[in-house]
C-alpha cells in the first residue's frame, strides 16, 4: 500500500483499525491526485490502540501525549497554517484526559480535523470503561459493571461550537472513506466520530450493523435538525444509529482570525 | 558624592500608587540615577494595601532598605504601617483630606483635584509634584516624564502638577548626576520578553498566573513592534503542548507560568525531552505550597524544577537575579533550546519578575539569534544517531517527512521497544547532555562580584543577588551567582571557591534548597533564609552578618 512504513502492524488480527488505516490512505491518495501536496499533511495521534497508526504511515506526524494530540495539533497549525493537520484520537484519550482540548478546539473553530476511534473502552490497557462505554460495562476495573452513564460526544462537541459534526462506522467502508475526505476538506474544525468496534474486548460489530443507517437529506446548516439527529442515539438507548454529516457550516477559522489583527 | 535614598508610596489598590511609583522611577532615571522599584501588592482589585518602594542611588542598588527617606501616604494605613521606617530627617508627604497628621507636608489632594476638575487617580500627580518640589528638581523634568508616560488628560495633570509645585518650598537639592544615559527601566518580565523576542521568538503561549502574567500581557501589547504572536489557551497543559507543536513545525516558541502551572506542564516537559523539541519555559516562582501567596515571593520551586520530568531528563535550568539577567537569559535560553533541541527552564521569582530595574540598553545590541543545526541532504531521519547526540532538524511541510515520537523510537521516529535501539537512543540523549555540560563550561555559567581573594563567599538565589552584592561590598565577601543551575557549572564555581573558607547561601525558602543542591557537588554552605514572602532588607542582613 502507498504511504506504508516498514513497521510491523501490531493491532489484533481483524481489528477495525485496519479499515481506518486503509480508508485514510485511500483518501490521501485521492487528495494527492487532486493536487494536495502530501508533504503538507501532518497527522497526530494520542496514546491507545488508535495511536499505532502513527507507525504505519510514512507521512509527517507527531505521536503526542495521551489526550493532548488536539492541543499539539493547534500549535502546529498556528505555526504553519499551510499544513493540513489531522488528529487520530481515541475515546479513552480525547473524551477523558484531554477533553478540554477537544471542547476548546471546537469552540475556537481551529482548522484541524479530529477522527475519534471510538471503541467504547480503554483497549490497550486491557479494557476499562470510557466516557462512551454503556452503563454496566464489565471491564477489568469494573468487574461488577461500570456505574456511570455514557455521554453523547456529538452533542458535546456540537454545543461547543464545532462547524463540522459527523459520525461514521468502520463496518461501512465507503462511508468511512467519504466522511474522512469530507472532514479533511472542511475549512474549520471537523469532528468525526468513528464507531470502531473492539473485536477483542467489546465487539459491537453486529450491534452497530443492526442499528446503523445513513442520514439522508440532512439540512446541514440547521442547528435544530442537527441536534434532533444527534440525539436520536445518545449512546444509552437502543434506537437507530444515524451516521453521516449532522452539521456543517462555514465560519472564519481560528487561525485566520488569529493572524488577521497582526500588522507584521 | 554617593547618594542613596528610598521613597515609599502607598495606598489602597485602585488608587494608582503603582503607576505613581513608576513615574517617580522614571523621573530619577531621567536624572541619571540607578533605580530599583520593589512592588508590594495583594491579590485583590480594590482596597487592601499596596505600595511601591523606589530606591534611587548613584551606584547600582538592587535590594530593599528598611530605612526610608520619603514616605508618601495616600491613606492612613500607609502611615501606620510604614512610619516607623521613616528616617528622622526624612519627609512625610500625605493626603490631608484623608489623614489627620501634624508633622510632615499635608496636601489637600482630593480638594485640589476636584477644584481642577480631575479624576480621583490624579491625586498621584499632586504627590509626585510635591516630591519633585521638595527635592528641588526643575519642573521641566517632571513635565517631560508626565508627557511621556501619561497620554490621557495630560494638560489637566500638568495643571495640577504646576499648582502644587508653585505652592511649596524646596527642602533639599537633588543634582543631576549623570548626563542622560542609555539606561532603560524594565521589570524582569518585560526584560525576559524582550530577550526572547531578540532570540527570534515567534509564538508565546501562556495561561494567566501571577507573577508570570505580565510577560503575556507585555508581549500581547507589543505584538506588532516585537513581531511575536501570543496566545492564551485553555490551560497550562494546552500551552505547553501547543508550544511543542509549534516548535515541531519550525517556529520558535516559549511559554510562561508559575509553580502551580509548571506542575501541570511537567508531563509535556518530558515529552519535549523525548521528542527533542526546543522549548523555553519561564517559571516565575511565587510563595507556595499550592496556591500559596500569589503576589508574594518564595524561591521554593528550585528542587521541583531541577528534578522535574519523568525519565532521564535532559534540560537546562537558568536563573535570573535581576532584569538584566532576565533579558540576557530569555535570549540565551531560547537559543540554547534550539541549539540543543531541548527544553530550557528560566527560573525567575516574583521580585525579579515584577520589580523594576535599571538596565543598560547597550546589552540589547549583544542579543542575537543563533541558528540551530538544520538538515541538508537526502534520506532524512529525525533521530539520526550522531556523535554529539544532536540530530539535525527538519520541519513538516517542506522537503522531508518528519516523524516525532513520545514513545521510544528508532532513528526514523518509529516506535520501538527493541533493547539495542532503546539503549542507543538513551545514549544519544546522554551524549547530548554531555555537550550541554561542555556548553556550560564554555559559557562559564556564573557571575562573580566583590573581593577576588575573599575568604567568605555568598551564593544568592534569584532576587537575593542584589542584597548579596551590597553585603559583599560592606564585608569584603565575594558573591558567586550561578546563572546556570543545570547542568551545574561545577568547574567555574570550584575555581572561584579556591581559598574560600566559609560559604553562605541567601535564599527565600524555609529549607535551604540551594544549599542542599550545592551539597551534591561537595560544596558545604550555611543558608541564610527568609520565608515571609518578602525579600531581605539589606540593613537586616548587615545586622545578621555583624553577629555571625
Amino acid at each position: 500500500m502507498k504511504y506504508q512504513t516498514s513497521a510491523k502492524i501490531t493491532w489484533c488480527p481483524g481489528c477495525s483499525n485496519f479499515l481506518i488505516l486503509k480508508a485514510f490512505q485511500d483518501v490521501v491518495f485521492e487528495l494527492e491526485k487532486e493536487g494536495q501536496n502530501k508533504k503538507e499533511i501532518v497527522f497526530l495521534t494520542g496514546i491507545g490502540c488508535h495511536g499505532k497508526i502513527f507507525d504505519y504511515l510514512n507521512l509527517n506526524s507527531f505521536y503526542a501525549l495521551h489526550g493532548r494530540a488536539i492541543a499539539t495539533a493547534q500549535g502546529i497549525k498556528l505555526a504553519n497554517p499551510k499544513l493540513k493537520v489531522i488528529c487520530f484520537v481515541g475515546d479513552g484519550d480525547c473524551y477523558s484526559e484531554g477533553i478540554e482540548h477537544l471542547i476548546f478546539a471546537a469552540k475556537r473553530n481551529s482548522d484541524i480535523k479530529v477522527f475519534v476511534h471510538d471503541n467504547r473502552n480503554f483497549a490497550l490497557t486491557v479494557s476499562q470503561f470510557t466516557a462512551t462505554s454503556p452503563k454496566g460495562f464489565k471491564g477489568s476495573s469494573t468487574p461488577k459493571g461500570s456505574i456511570e452513564e455514557p455521554f453523547n460526544p456529538l452533542e458535546l462537541v456540537f454545543s461547543a461550537g464545532a462547524t463540522f459534526v459527523a459520525r461514521t462506522f468502520t463496518g461501512n467502508f465507503e462511508h468511512l472513506k467519504k466522511m474522512i475526505k469530507e472532514a479533511i476538506l472542511h475549512e474549520g474544525f471537523a469532528f468525526l466520530e468513528i464507531l470502531q468496534p473492539c473485536i477483542t474486548f467489546f465487539d459491537q460489530t453486529s450491534f452497530f450493523k443492526e442499528r446503523v443507517y445513513v442520514l439522508e437529506n440532512q439540512d446541514l446548516e440547521s442547528k435544530e435538525k442537527a441536534l434532533e439527529k444527534i440525539k436520536e442515539w445518545d449512546y444509552k438507548n437502543d434506537g437507530k444509529i444515524p451516521i453521516g454529516i449532522f452539521y456543517k457550516v462555514k465560519k472564519p477559522t481560528f487561525e485566520k482570525e488569529f493572524f488577521k489583527l497582526s500588522q507584521f | 558624592m554617593e547618594k542613596d535614598f528610598s521613597i515609599l508610596i502607598g495606598g489602597e489598590a485602585g488608587q494608582g500608587t503603582r503607576l505613581a511609583g513608576n513615574l517617580i522611577a522614571n523621573l530619577f532615571n531621567k536624572l541619571g540615577y540607578f533605580v530599583y522599584v520593589y512592588e508590594d501588592y495583594q491579590s485583590l482589585i480594590r482596597g487592601g494595601h499596596n505600595f511601591s518602594e523606589i530606591r534611587v542611588a548613584t551606584e547600582k542598588r538592587e535590594a530593599r532598605k528598611k530605612e526610608i527617606d520619603v514616605l508618601i501616604a495616600l491613606d492612613k494605613n500607609t502611615i501606620s504601617l510604614h512610619q516607623k521606617r521613616l528616617k528622622r530627617e526624612g519627609f512625610l508627604i500625605f493626603n490631608a483630606d484623608r489623614i489627620e497628621q501634624k508633622k510632615g507636608i499635608g496636601l489637600f489632594a482630593d480638594k485640589i483635584v476636584k477644584e481642577e476638575g480631575g479624576i480621583p487617580q490624579m491625586v498621584n500627580t499632586v504627590f509626585i509634584s510635591a516630591l519633585v518640589r521638595c527635592f528641588g528638581i526643575p519642573f521641566e523634568i517632571l513635565e517631560n516624564v508626565l508627557r511621556e508616560k501619561i497620554k490621557k488628560g495630560i494638560d489637566l495633570n500638568l495643571k495640577i502638577a504646576k499648582r502644587v509645585y508653585q505652592s511649596l518650598e524646596s527642602q533639599t537639592k537633588v543634582a543631576e548626576v549623570r548626563p542622560l544615559t542609555s539606561f532603560l527601566l524594565l521589570t524582569g518580565n518585560e526584560a525576559c520578553a524582550l530577550g526572547m523576542a531578540r532570540a527570534g521568538l515567534e509564538l508565546y503561549f501562556a495561561y494567566p498566573m501571577t507573577p508570570s502574567t505580565s510577560i503575556l500581557n507585555f508581549l500581547a501589547q507589543k505584538e506588532d513592534e516585537l513581531k511575536v504572536k501570543t496566545f492564551q489557551p485553555e490551560s497550562e497543559i494546552a500551552a505547553i503542548n501547543m508550544a511543542i507543536g509549534s516548535a515541531f513545525a519550525g517556529k520558535r516558541s516559549a511559554i510562561g507560568t508559575s509553580g502551580g502551572g509548571f506542575a501541570l506542564m511537567v508531563e509535556a516537559l518530558s515529552l519535549a525531552c523525548q521528542t527533542e523539541t526546543p522549548i523555553l519555559i519561564v517559571e516565575s516562582q511565587r510563595a507556595g505550597p499550592s496556591t500559596g501567596m500569589p503576589t508574594y515571593n518564595l524561591q521554593a520551586d528550585l528542587n521541583f524544577v531541577l528534578g522535574a520530568g519523568h525519565g532521564d531528563i535532559v534540560k537546562f535550568v537558568l536563573q535570573a537575579g535581576n532584569a538584566k539577567d532576565a533579558l540576557f537569559l530569555g535570549n540565551l535560553g531560547l537559543n540554547l533550546a534550539w541549539q540543543y533541541q531541548t527544553p530550557v527552564i528560566l527560573l525567575l521569582d516574583k521580585d525579579v519578575s515584577e520589580n523594576t530595574f535599571s538596565v543598560d540598553s547597550k546589552i540589547l545590541k549583544k542579543l542575537k539569534i543563533k541558528k540551530p543545526k538544520l538538515f541538508a541532504g537526502k534520506n532524512y531521519q529525525r533521530y539520526k544517531i550522531t556523535k554529539d547526540g544532536i540530530s539535525p532538524l527538519a520541519f513538516p511541510g517542506f522537503d522531508f517527512i518528519v516523524k516525532a515520537n513520545s514513545y521510544e523510537h528508532d532513528e526514523s521516529g518509529i516506535t520501538t521497544d527493541n533493547e539495542i535501539i532503546a539503549q542507543k537512543m538513551q545514549e544519544k540523549r546522554k551524549r547530548k547532555f554531555e555537550q550541554m555540560e561542555k556548553e556550560v563550561e564554555k559559557l562559564g555559567g556564573i557571575e562573580v562580584f566583590g573581593k577576588k581573594s575573599a575568604k567568605v563567599a555568598i551564593f544568592p538565589l534569584g532576587v537575593c543577588k542584589g542584597s548579596a552584592i551590597e553585603l559583599a561590598k560592606e564585608f569584603n565577601f565575594k558573591v558567586i551567582f550561578p546563572w546556570i543551575l543545570q547542568p551545574f557549572p561545577e568547574k567555574s564555581v570550584k575555581k572561584e571557591l579556591k581559598g574560600v573558607k566559609k560559604i553562605f547561601t541567601l535564599e527565600m525558602n524555609s529549607t535551604g534548597q540551594l544549599a542542599n543542591y550545592l551539597k551534591k557537588f561537595g560544596i558545604l554552605a550555611q543558608s541564610i533564609l527568609k520565608y515571609t514572602g518578602r525579600p531581605f532588607f539589606v540593613d537586616e542582613l548587615k545586622e545578621k552578618f555583624k553577629k555571625l
